[in-house]
């Protein structure tokens, strides 16, 4: 066990790239924690997705032994979580666990909308901030620039940023002396009742569930009989550790110390991140505050492309709901694409993700629906519905008003693109409540429906500014409009999992792209197929998809017989990945690339 | 006694000779340029595999012959005058045996007409391709439109039966020159004409081109359809309607031995690359050779057969081909022989959807595409091909 004066704490907190996984790699190294020869960049990034993609979606921790200037020899736990905005629940929870962050700032960049929003964070948990300036190496790094930026926006000191650059090593030595001499040491008392908090669980092929935990007070060894203060659930320790990153068992964890237990625990569902455990006998009495849990505000139906794969679907998303609690899903039937489930997600990369993970890990082909968010319908009775799905809205006899959940955007931009970023939330119904400067870059706060935003609202912000504007949300609440559901006939016939919820006011032009878009996707046949947009049996747009003109093979004798065969063969297992409606076939990307406005 | 199905559609024999003057680019046929092509030892292998296949096929009266290619008018008429003679003595063939030889209109080859005449040849399908010089130049060919006129008009004179191929949407033609050509071509003194699409072959020079996105001026999907909405017009109206999605002829002057493959009747494969269909004690076979000129002969010479594969055909195969193969035809297919070939009957809810959108007609046991539909075979097929 470690004297707490020789403990530190800390996250790595950032914009999305700005470089905290390759500082973990750098801190790791430096520390003598990983083998040369096992090190690899982005270590901590291990799953599939995360190396892929190049983008950390899951809070790691690592603790790293690092002798100072002082002669001492202090242990550091460090946190390297995601900046992606999806993933803000994994930062905010992290910081619970520890006494200070390191504010990593891309010199190249400059402050961005994830790092203010890290940065009230960091405040509101009473953290310690240490700026790091990272990417020096960069020809287009502004140490000077950014430190004032981060001054002048944020209102943090600068003057003692850490210039580094994580890539080749520059300041790591720093880094690591400021951690020590500026991050306080955690408090806590090892003769107190165990208090220990549950920050994080995932599930394990090999032992089950794994616990995250930071210890406040008291003491937890190997064979302790432990209580969840909140799920009330009881389990002895089977195993205690820390990981360096690899799992590394350790006797017993202390006041201060970061580690993880198994518990024969089955499910990541029994265990409630930000719970308290504590003894079973002689436990504390008071939990601590506990977290927020995530809600999921982005929701879609998925469903098998071929009917056959339901229950394979089913067992794909159970067995991915194991491990990630931010998830939800319920069945669902739809009268197009029948059975399937309606999951909600915390944004549209984690649903992007989720996807992938079934397609790529089940091997299962899925239709995507139109991801929608949570509407309060309110109705005449005084009772309100949630609505999770457009398809499910009630007769609008019965329907008194309809309210949408509201979003705080903060977008930061450099000045040229202001006038496309200001027309895009405008399009996107949006009310401005503030816009100020920092040198050249703008900042402008929108409140936003939900709606407008979840689907193409970041690819569009991000073309409209060549990629130079960052952009944060958080939920501010619910707020009535004149909304409608917008339904979709296609050959005459609706296709349920076409509708959308749409302000009256953009329902014609909503309605007008989408079918131009449908038109582009539904592939011709062999008669014309109209496709209309509709609200309440009242047509409001419509386009006709002419009939195919030719589709015949020139020439086919005796010697083309066989091949001719196969390739109608496949052309016909090509169908499967079509969705029938009436006469009509149409591809599964269709029902989520019929959404995307090109404004 | 059982009726085996192929007698719906007769017996024909299919002679591959591979090699041709030059390689066209659009040509994916398996054709090889060589400057060494001993005749005598060919005429060798011909015969012992007419003897072979006869042995497979003994006593059936053989209705047609086709010698294709490659280009079959550069083999010497002594050649083919024996190879007739060993079909003759092989198979009983029906009085009026149809026996066709593909020939590429040069003045050299039209020289040999005559000598195909006597050896037996009574239908010359040749391949003129276009009537304009640039583009023959384009598509790689060798002759000139006036020495195809010649080749033609001395065909005409040799032959009762000629017919010629033309292929259009090619590099930069428009609908309008479409139909100038064609409306030339129908001029001739024909009864028989193949006009295909230019299909862009993988594998080929312009399929290389096609890929690398170099191969430019080709019409789009919309022209290219209206050029056959034009042909199946002009021809009509000539007196040629079609009979097949690319064949044309006067009443009474199809190709023989083509309408067995779109009647899905039996055919046996002679010569490098050549595919058969041959019912063997109830059995189809779906029966091929090796490819390359030198391991055919080889394989002819030092083991006594040609044959590669030899594989029964599953009837669900047989039952997707003879659709794939009849539905190609004006005249469709029976659905009393489908219903035979599949043990059940073709969907009803498939015909009558497709009969309402007017893509094909119903008529007793007839089942047959309409000029609509037939253009759309392909989209007609995927949705009647056993699933
Ligand atoms: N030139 C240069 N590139 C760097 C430096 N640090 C990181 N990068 C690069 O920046 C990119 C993002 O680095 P990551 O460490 O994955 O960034 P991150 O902040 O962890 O990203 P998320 O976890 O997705 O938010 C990678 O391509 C790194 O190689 C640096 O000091 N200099
Ligand atoms: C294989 S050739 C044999 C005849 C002869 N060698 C000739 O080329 O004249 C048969 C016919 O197929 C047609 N053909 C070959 N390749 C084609 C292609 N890629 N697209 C359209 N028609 C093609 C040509 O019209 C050609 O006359
Ligand atoms: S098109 Fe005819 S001549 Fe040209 S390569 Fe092919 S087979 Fe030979
Ligand atoms: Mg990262």
């Amino acid at each position: 066990m470690t004297e707490l004066k020789n403990i530190r704490n800390f996250s790595i907190v950032a914009h999305i790239d700005h470089g905290k996984s390759t500082l973990a790699d750098r801190l790791i190294q430096l520390t003598g924690t990983v083998a040369e020869r096992d090190m690899k960049e982005q270590l901590l990034d291990a799953m599939d997705i995360e190396r892929e993609r190049g983008i950390t979606i899951k809070a790691n921790t690592v603790r790293i032994e690092y002798p100072a200037k002082d002669g001492e020899t202090y242990v550091l736990n460090l946190i390297d979580t995601p900046g992606h905005v999806d993933f803000a629940y994994e930062v905010s929870r992290s910081m619970q666990a520890v006494e200070g962050s390191l504010l990593v700032v891309d010199a190249s960049q400059g402050v961005e909308a994830q790092t203010l929003a890290n940065v009230y964070q960091a405040i509101d948990a009473d953290h310690e901030i240490v700026p790091v300036l990272n990417k020096v190496d960069l020809p287009a790094a502004d140490c000077d620039r950014v430190a004032e930026q981060i001054e002048d926006v944020i209102g943090i000191d600068a003057t003692d940023a850490v210039r580094i650059s994580a890539k080749t090593g520059i300041g790591i030595p720093d880094v690591l002396e400021a951690i020590v001499t500026r991050l306080p040491a955690p408090k806590g008392d090892r003769d107190a009742p165990l208090k220990a908090m549950l920050v994080d669980s995932y599930y394990d092929a090999y032992l089950g569930v794994v616990v995250i935990i930071r210890v406040i007070d008291g003491v937890i060894k190997k064979g302790d009989r432990i209580k969840m203060m909140r799920t009330g659930g009881l389990y002895p320790v089977d195993r205690l550790g820390v990981f360096r990153p690899a799992m590394q068992n350790i006797a017993e964890l202390g006041p201060g110390e970061i580690g993880f237990l198994t518990a024969s625990i089955k499910q990541v569902r029994d265990t409630r991140v930000g719970d308290t455990i504590t003894h079973e006998k002689k436990g504390c009495t008071e939990p601590l505050p506990g977290f927020k849990p995530a809600q999921p505000v982005v929701f879609c139906g998925l469903f098998p492309v071929d009917s056959a794969e339901f229950e394979d679907l089913r067992d794909a998303i159970e067995k991915l709901a194991l491990n990630d609690a931010s998830f939800s899903y319920e069945m669902e039937t739809s009268a197009a694409l029948g059975f399937g489930f309606r999951c909600g997600f915390l944004g549209l990369l984690h649903l992007e993700v989720i996807r992938d993970r079934l397609e790529r890990e089940y091997g299962i082909d899925l239709i995507t629906t139109a991801p929608s968010v949570i509407y309060h319908v309110h109705m005449k009775d005084g009772t309100m519905q949630e609505l999770h799905n457009p398809a499910d809205m009630p007769d609008l006899t019965y329907v008194d008003h309809i309210e949408e959940p509201r979003i705080k955007a903060t977008i930061l931009v450099p000045d040229e693109y202001l006038g496309d970023v200001l027309k895009l939330c405008q399009d996107r119904r949006g009310i401005q409540q503030d816009l100020t400067y920092a040198g050249t870059r703008a900042m402008v706060v929108y409140d936003l429906p939900l709606n407008e935003v979840v689907f193409d609202f970041y690819d569009r912000l991000k073309s409209v500014t060549k990629g130079y504007a960052s952009f944060d949300y958080q939920m501010i609440g619910y707020r009535a409009d004149f909304l409608v559901k917008m339904q979709v006939l296609v050959n005459d016939e609706p296709v349920d999992a076409l509708s959308t919820m749409v302000h009256r006011d953009r329902a014609e032009q909503r309605g007008r792209a989408m079918c131009e878009k449908l038109k582009e996707l539904i592939p011709r046949h062999m008669f014309k197929i109209p496709i209309q947009a509709a609200i309440g049996g009242r047509v409001i747009a419509r386009e006709t998809l002419s009939a195919m003109r030719k589709d015949v093979t020139a020439k086919c004798y005796g010697g083309d017989a066989t091949r001719k065969k196969k390739l109608l063969e496949k052309q016909k297992a090509g169908k499967k990945k079509m969705r029938q409606f009436g006469k009509v076939e149409i591809p599964q990307q269709a029902f989520i690339n019929a959404l995307k406005m090109d404004d | 006694m059982k009726v085996d199905d192929w007698q719906n559609g007769g017996f024909g024999l299919y002679l591959h000779w591979p090699f041709c003057q030059a390689k066209c680019p659009y040509c994916d046929f398996n054709s090889h340029v060589s400057a060494l092509i001993d005749q005598d030892r060919w005429k060798n292998a011909y015969l012992s595999e007419i003897a072979r296949v006869g042995a497979q096929t003994q006593g059936r009266v053989l209705n047609t012959v086709f010698f294709g290619g490659g280009t079959p008018s550069m083999m010497e008429p002594s050649l083919v005058a024996a190879i007739i003679e060993k079909i003759r003595a092989t198979w009983p063939t029906s009085n009026d045996m149809e026996v066709t030889l593909e020939a590429n209109p040069t003045s050299v080859e039209a020289g040999r007409f005559q000598g195909y005449r006597d050896a037996g040849v009574n239908r010359i399908s040749m391949g003129v391709q276009a009537l304009n010089d640039n583009d023959l130049r384009r598509l790689g060919r060798l002759h000139s439109v006036a020495e195809a006129r010649a080749a033609f008009d001395i065909a005409r004179n040799t032959f009762d039966r000629v017919s010629f191929d033309l292929i259009y949407a090619r590099q930069d033609q428009s609908a309008d020159h479409w139909r100038a050509e064609l409306s030339e071509a129908l001029t001739m003194a024909i009864d028989h004409l193949s006009l295909y699409q230019l299909t862009i072959e993988s594998g080929t020079a312009f399929g290389d081109r096609y890929e690398r996105g170099k191969l430019r001026g080709l019409p789009d999907d919309d022209s290219a359809g209206d050029m056959y909405f034009i042909t199946q017009e002009l021809c009509e109206k000539a007196g040629m309607p079609a009979y097949e999605v690319s064949n044309h002829a006067r009443p009474g002057s199809e190709s023989r031995h083509n309408k067995i493959y779109w009647r899905y009747g039996d055919y046996a494969g002679v010569g490098p690359g050549a595919h058969g269909r041959v019912t063997i004690d109830g059995n189809r076979y779906a029966t091929d050779t090796p490819l390359q000129p030198g391991a055919w002969l080889n394989s002819v010479e030092k083991t006594g057969s040609g044959e590669a594969n030899s594989i029964a055909l599953p009837l669900k195969d047989q039952v997707t081909e003879y659709l794939l193969m009849g539905m190609r035809l004006i005249d469709g297919i029976s659905l009393s022989r489908y219903e035979s070939l599949a043990r059940k009957p073709l969907c009803h809810n498939k015909i009558n959807e497709l009969s309402e959108i007017g893509v094909v007609v119903h008529e007793g046991d007839n089942l047959r595409p309409t000029p609509q539909g037939l253009a759309v075979l392909n989209a007609v097929l995927r949705e009647l091909l056993p699933e």
